[in-house]
């Protein structure tokens, strides 16, 4: 079948099986491999890219299904060489190890952040249950999350742990 | 020799705080993992695999496969039968086919191997693969096993594959001798002994980037270029090499970016060999990544023991003795470090404690899926069952469980060099002033306090603490001479740590290690080491690591080890380029090579700071040699193979905080607070990410994972629908601190901390849960602390 | 991972996608997509044919139409978890939506799919029993309107016929108050329920008028508590009255043993749940 769709800005369009997954068709077909998979059952969230604004788990959902779609995946999240403050955070408060969950956390991050920038850590906890990691224990994710809301407000986010350790 | 908890942050290279150099590539998608990583005209493997756990193979129908549109082979065991067995570092047991030979011995065992042009294909055409088996009895029970009322290989005597037994070194006569001391003291008069079997649970890794490899073969060259996902990228060179019949220069492996490891990426899989083979027969690239419900029946699992522990000791919280006495699961088909993954338990067998110990864990096959590394690898089992049991015990003889691990430590008069009842020399310790630390960061009587009042108000909040000691940063010293290395099968693969260190004509510095990282930040690491002895600014040090084809033999990542080794080859690999940097710099200032001094990005005259060269002058003469003195060596590189003494061993304490609701059974972790001694940091947000993370993991075993085989063989959790993983909703935000002992046996004093926040956690929550039911008479429960079971052990204490 | 083929069609109507619906064999419908692909990548279900009714207009609001609220079938678990409507006229709904999956999840996943899904562990069917809400199932033949305790028939069954869709979801506007409590898989309100009840209450002067209480993952499908509700309509809604309640959470259910639960434990919860979720729905109606 068919399909076009606009992905990071860009007009693109293939032709696909219809049993294709959009995580496929944006690694395989359009070698955009920022986003991942990490799972065969939608309980990662390796693969979370945004499909009009709204976070999606890319795997599930068709490629066919985004037809007309506009698409942001973790290679078009930052705008004119600058970093998306959620970027910034997990690079300053240390939120990654491996990185593979990364992406997909950092675009789920950022769709908590764009509805309300300044979530409290419960809500920021449960805003990430769809998103495993299993190197951080989330406790370093938790302060990216914090610092980027901190910088999207405008405000100084809070010195780091490793500031603060020693009391 | 301690110092009480660290302030972290400060300006020098080494013990400072340094973003890491991993991080740019990685945030914007731009990271390569192995899956990332495409090759022209590539087709894809997937495999057959068994339903059965034990089964006798009759015949295997390919033609409807083969058949299919878009496939290229379609493999069995005749196929490759002449490669010979998956080869293991500790080949007790037996090894695995590299696809099912006649029999398959597990569920998930790969009976086929199709290539297609792509994954969806390749699916497809596995699927119609039609094997008719004759299901045969499977066993599960590791109590059935050990009976061998089942055998699960006839070429063995028994399933019993081997026993691990303490005071390790001790003729059998004086270890017995242990054991009935022990009994003996058991008799004594006011003595309490307290006994408890529990379950430590099979898990399941879950790395979250699945394994993924993919082979190109050039005939043309006769080199085969393979990047996987890998911990150990010159070990699987080695082995693919020595399977295939190529030569070692012949095999480049790349372990790219790697997505988690955490043990399960420790070994060397029949896919990554079948793949490369795959490559050479097709003249095609070969990739294949597994999918997550595969990785649960065909990559390694971890844990898996059912053990009594018993303490005997006086009524004032002295221990006079501690038995272990236990089972272990190997799986079906011993793999790399199968076997020996007990024997890492027994090293901490008996912890940071003084008492007698005897330590017996029997090693036994079942018709399961294998067990090797994960995070922790012996060791978490080791200290669980130990912290466990002293935890009952302190309640019996009503102490508090703090005082009770004071008494019975190791005293500091020992170190360094202390030998342990299991009979191990460690480096260096001080676990008292490490559990105060404990004490006092936690407010821990405030928390005694706040748990008086909520049991008043009905409220179930308990507290749990736990202390271990880790052994990790293992060498040849430490490991080879008991009989682990590859050496066994002749491999061309090192069992060393290793750092090749170059400064650059531009002045910059390039590090080349022998390592294989997943997450570990060695890059940034690295770096500062590098800077921290060559007064080059880290960004201006670049480290390339995972790829065989140009980085010096090393022995992977695993094991907590990569710093205390690999770092310290490196730091010295940085100490002889600097000797010999400084003579060249003595050249350039005209002074003496003694009164060289390297500082921001060069060398200058001590007292005289303007007296200056950069490093880039000094790479000049370096790399145009006429313009040396005579006979001055040119270059500016080092390249070190370092070989500790022993390996180190860190310590720690953990305390957690819970609120259980005794309705349902339903677990809340409130808090978790811990103070971890590593010796001396490089890296402290690196070294916290670590305990963070660790934390996680041994919080996941506790209260939620578990690989659970029917009696069939059938692992009733193979996605993550079933097997949970914990998530960010689940855990507090962690309270981590420090006490620093370095050790003496490296150069930077430095001992690991990949594992310590597992091997510390499991048993500090169980304790917590145990004791916020303490109310309700409850003495144990066995993990996962899930819901049911905690209700259910309620339920028991209540009659 | 990799689902077998099948066939696609987006409708732009719902007559054309009940029109392929009736006329395709092995055609399933799929609208978020959440519960039906994840069983086709693991190859556990193969359709032929998948009908996207994703494109079909107007059928993504949530509408007030006097004496009742309409759910319309692309309306997703976040959206009934935080419309005015549905907090307002469905709470223990809404409730149970905004624990459904994650937040991806619930921005795809439509409440429609979930219930047709019939999952025997899923939030939203109790919530959708106690709110007494009615199920409009339309065929080319015309709509079929089903009772909610009618709708869950078994393990993964409805009582859609094959060439039904669900289009819309109807909760009356009745007064009273609800609510829903539940134990997730990983604990606490996480993942599908190891039991859930969900309880809509009316009082009348400190009596409980009516009542129904909807209870999950403890029998072969969500279903009415029927001897609970029968205790608790005409009771004082006291503390007694409600654990008299609660005693029989069960009654008429046959409990089933899982991963999560002995038959002894699940049927413990039920009655935990449905007077956590009785207690909470009285105090909303006190308030």
């Amino acid at each position: 079948m068919h399909v076009s769709m606009s992905v990071n800005g860009r007009e693109v369009s293939g032709d696909v099986e219809p049993r294709t997954l959009l995580v496929h068709y944006l690694r395989e077909n359009l070698g955009l491999t920022g986003t991942h998979v990490g799972c065969d059952t939608g309980y990662c969230g390796a693969c979370t890219v945004h499909v009009d604004g709204i976070s999606t788990k890319s795997c599930t959902m068709l490629a066919v299904q985004a037809e007309g779609a506009e698409i942001t995946t973790i290679e078009g999240l930052a705008s004119n060489g600058e970093l998306h403050p959620v970027q910034e955070g997990f690079w300053e408060r240390h939120g990654l190890q491996c990185g593979f969950c990364t992406p997909g956390m950092i675009m789920q991050s950022a769709y908590l952040l764009a509805e309300d920038n300044n979530p409290d850590e419960d809500t920021i906890r449960h805003g990430l249950d769809g998103n495993l990691c299993r190197c951080t224990g989330y406790h370093n994710i938790v302060k990216a999350v914090q610092y980027a809301g901190a910088r999207m407000r405008s405000e100084e986010p809070d010195a780091p742990d490793w500031e603060e350790e020693g009391t | 020799m301690t110092s009480t908890i660290s302030p972290t942050t400060t300006t020098s290279a080494l013990g400072g705080v340094v973003h890491r150099k991993e991080d740019p590539a990685l945030i914007q998608g731009h990271g390569k993992y192995t899956d990332d990583i495409k090759f022209t005209g590539e087709v894809a493997a997937a495999f057959t695999r068994s339903p059965f756990a034990h089964a006798t193979i009759n015949s295997i129908d390919t033609d409807a496969a083969r058949a299919m549109p878009g496939v290229h082979a379609v493999y069995t065991i005749e196929d490759v039968r002449h490669l010979g067995t998956l080869l293991a570092q500790v080949p007790v047991g037996a090894l695995r086919p590299l696809l099912a030979d006649g029999v398959v011995k597990h569920v998930g065992e790969a009976v086929a191997m199709v290539v297609a042009d792509n994954r969806y294909l390749a699916q497809d055409a596995a699927d119609a693969v039609s094997v008719d088996y004759d299901p045969l009895e499977a066993v599960i029970d590791l109590k059935d096993a050990l009976s061998d009322r089942v055998k699960v290989h006839d070429s063995l005597d028994s399933n019993l594959l081997i026993s691990w037994v303490g005071p390790f070194g001790a003729e059998p006569e004086d270890q017995q001798k242990v054991k009935a001391d022990i009994d003996a003291a058991k008799e004594g008069d006011d003595v309490v002994t307290v006994s408890q079997e529990m379950l430590n649970q099979r898990l399941i890794p879950v790395a979250i980037e699945p394994r993924a490899v993919v082979a190109d073969y050039n005939p043309g060259y006769g080199s085969m270029t393979v990047f996987s996902s890998s911990q150990i990228p010159h070990a699987l060179a080695g082995a693919i090499g020595k399977t295939l019949g190529l030569l070692s220069n012949q095999v480049r492996v790349v372990a790219p970016e790697v997505g988690g490891g955490f043990g399960a990426k420790l070994n060397v899989y029949s896919d990554e060999i079948l793949v490369s083979w795959a490559s050479m027969q097709l003249g095609h690239p070969v990739r294949w990544t597994e999918t997550r419900r595969e990785a649960a029946h065909s990559t390694v699992q971890g844990r898996g023991w059912v053990a009594t522990a018993t303490i005997v000791g006086t009524k004032d919280g002295e221990i006079l003795g501690y038995q272990l006495e236990g089972i272990a699961d190997m799986g079906a088909y011993t793999q790399n470090f199968t076997v020996a993954i007990p024997f890492l338990g027994l090293f901490v067998g008996s912890g940071q404690y003084k008492m007698p110990t005897w330590w017996k864990i029997d090693c036994v096959t079942t018709h399961t899926n294998t067990t090797d590394a994960y995070r922790g690898a012996g060791r978490p089992e080791a200290a669980y069952y130990l912290e466990r049991i002293i935890d009952m015990y302190a309640r019996e003889i009503g102490m508090d469980p703090a005082e009770v691990r004071k008494k019975n430590y190791i005293p500091n008069d020992q170190f360094p060099g202390a030998v342990s009842p299991v009979g191990f020399a460690m480096d260096t310790g001080d676990y008292g002033t490490n559990l105060d630390a404990l004490i006092a960061t936690s407010d821990y009587a405030g928390l005694r306090a706040e748990q008086k009042k909520a049991r008043e108000e009905g409220r179930y909040l308990g507290i749990g603490l736990s202390s271990y000691v880790e052994v990790c940063g293992f060498a040849p010293a430490g490991l080879a001479e008991l009989g682990f290395s590859w050496s066994t099968y002749g491999l061309p693969a090192a069992f060393s740590g290793s750092g090749l260190v170059r400064v650059n004509p531009d002045g910059t510095a390039t590090v080349q290690i022998g390592t294989g990282p997943s997450g570990q930040g060695h890059e940034t690491t690295w770096a500062q080491i590098v800077s921290d002895r060559l007064a080059i600014p880290v960004e201006h040090v670049k480290v390339r690591h995972g790829d065989t084809g140009d980085s010096p033999m090393g022995i992977g990542t695993f094991g907590s080890r990569s710093a205390a080794v690999d770092g310290s080859a490196t730091y010295e690999a940085s100490q002889r380029v600097r000797a010999k940097a400084a003579k060249m710099a003595a050249h350039l200032l005209e002074a003496s090579e003694e009164d060289v001094v390297f500082a921001n990005g060069g060398a200058h005259v001590a007292g005289s700071p303007d007296s200056s060269v950069t490093w880039a002058q000094i790479a000049e003469i370096a790399y145009m040699p006429h313009k040396l003195p005579e006979g001055m060596e040119g270059g500016l590189e080092a390249s070190v193979v370092f070989n500790p003494s022993n390996a180190t061993w860190p310590f720690g304490a953990h305390l957690a905080v819970v609120e259980v609701d005794a309705e349902t059974g339903n677990v809340d972790l409130l808090r978790y607070i811990t103070v971890d001694d590593c010796g001396n940091v490089i890296n402290p947000m690196i070294v916290d990410g670590q305990v963070h993370g660790g934390i996680a993991q041994g919080v996941g075993q506790a209260l939620f994972e578990e690989a659970l085989y029917d009696e069939t063989g059938n692992l009733l959790t193979g996605t993550l629908i079933d097997y949970p993983l914990p998530t960010a909703a689940d855990l507090p935000t962690f309270e981590l601190s420090r006490t620093v002992t370095p050790t003496d046996i490296n150069p930077m004093g430095v001992k690991g901390i990949g594992e310590a926040g597992t091997i510390g956690s499991a048993q500090t929550v169980v304790n917590a849960v145990v004791d916020a039911l303490a109310p309700l008479g409850v003495k144990h429960v066995d993990m996962p602390l899930r819901p049911r079971r905690v209700w259910q052990a309620i339920q028991e204490a209540k009659g | 991972m990799y689902p077998r083929p099948f066939e696609y069609v987006a409708p732009k109507t719902l007559d054309e996608a009940l029109a392929a619906l009736d006329q395709t064999e092995g055609a399933k419908v799929i609208s978020g997509g959440m519960s039906l692909l994840g069983l086709m990548k693991l190859r556990l279900l193969s359709p032929g044919t998948l009908i996207d009714i994703g494109r079909i207009p107007e059928l993504d609001q949530i509408e007030d139409r006097d004496d009742h609220i309409a759910i319309g079938a692309l309306v997703t678990h976040g959206m009934t978890a935080s419309h005015a409507l549905t907090t307002e006229h469905a709470t223990a709904l809404a409730q149970a939506a905004s624990w459904t999956g994650d937040v991806q999840v619930r921005n795809r996943g439509t409440t429609c799919g979930s219930l047709a899904h019939a999952d025997t562990a899923a939030d939203q069917p109790a919530g959708a029993i106690a709110c007494g809400a009615v199920m409009v199932a339309r065929s080319v033949g015309g709509d079929r309107e089903i009772a909610a305790a009618d709708f869950f028939v078994d393990a993964l069954t409805s009582a859609l016929e094959p060439n039904e869709i669900l289009v819309e979801l109807r909760i009356p506007k009745e007064g009273g108050r609800s609510a829903y409590d539940k134990l997730g898989r990983r604990g606490g309100h996480s993942d599908y329920a190891v039991a859930g009840a969900a309880a809509w209450v009316r009082s009348d002067n400190g009596t409980v008028a009516d009542a129904r209480i909807g209870l999950t993952g403890v029998g072969t499908a969500p279903s009415l508590a029927a001897g609970a509700t029968e205790a608790i309509i005409g009771s004082d809604g006291s503390a007694e009255a409600i654990a008299a309640a609660a005693e029989r959470a069960v009654e008429g259910v046959t409990v089933l043993e899982d991963l999560y639960g002995s038959e002894e434990y699940k049927t413990h919860l039920a009655k935990v749940y449905v007077a956590r979720a009785l207690e909470q729905a009285l105090a909303l109606a006190r308030s």
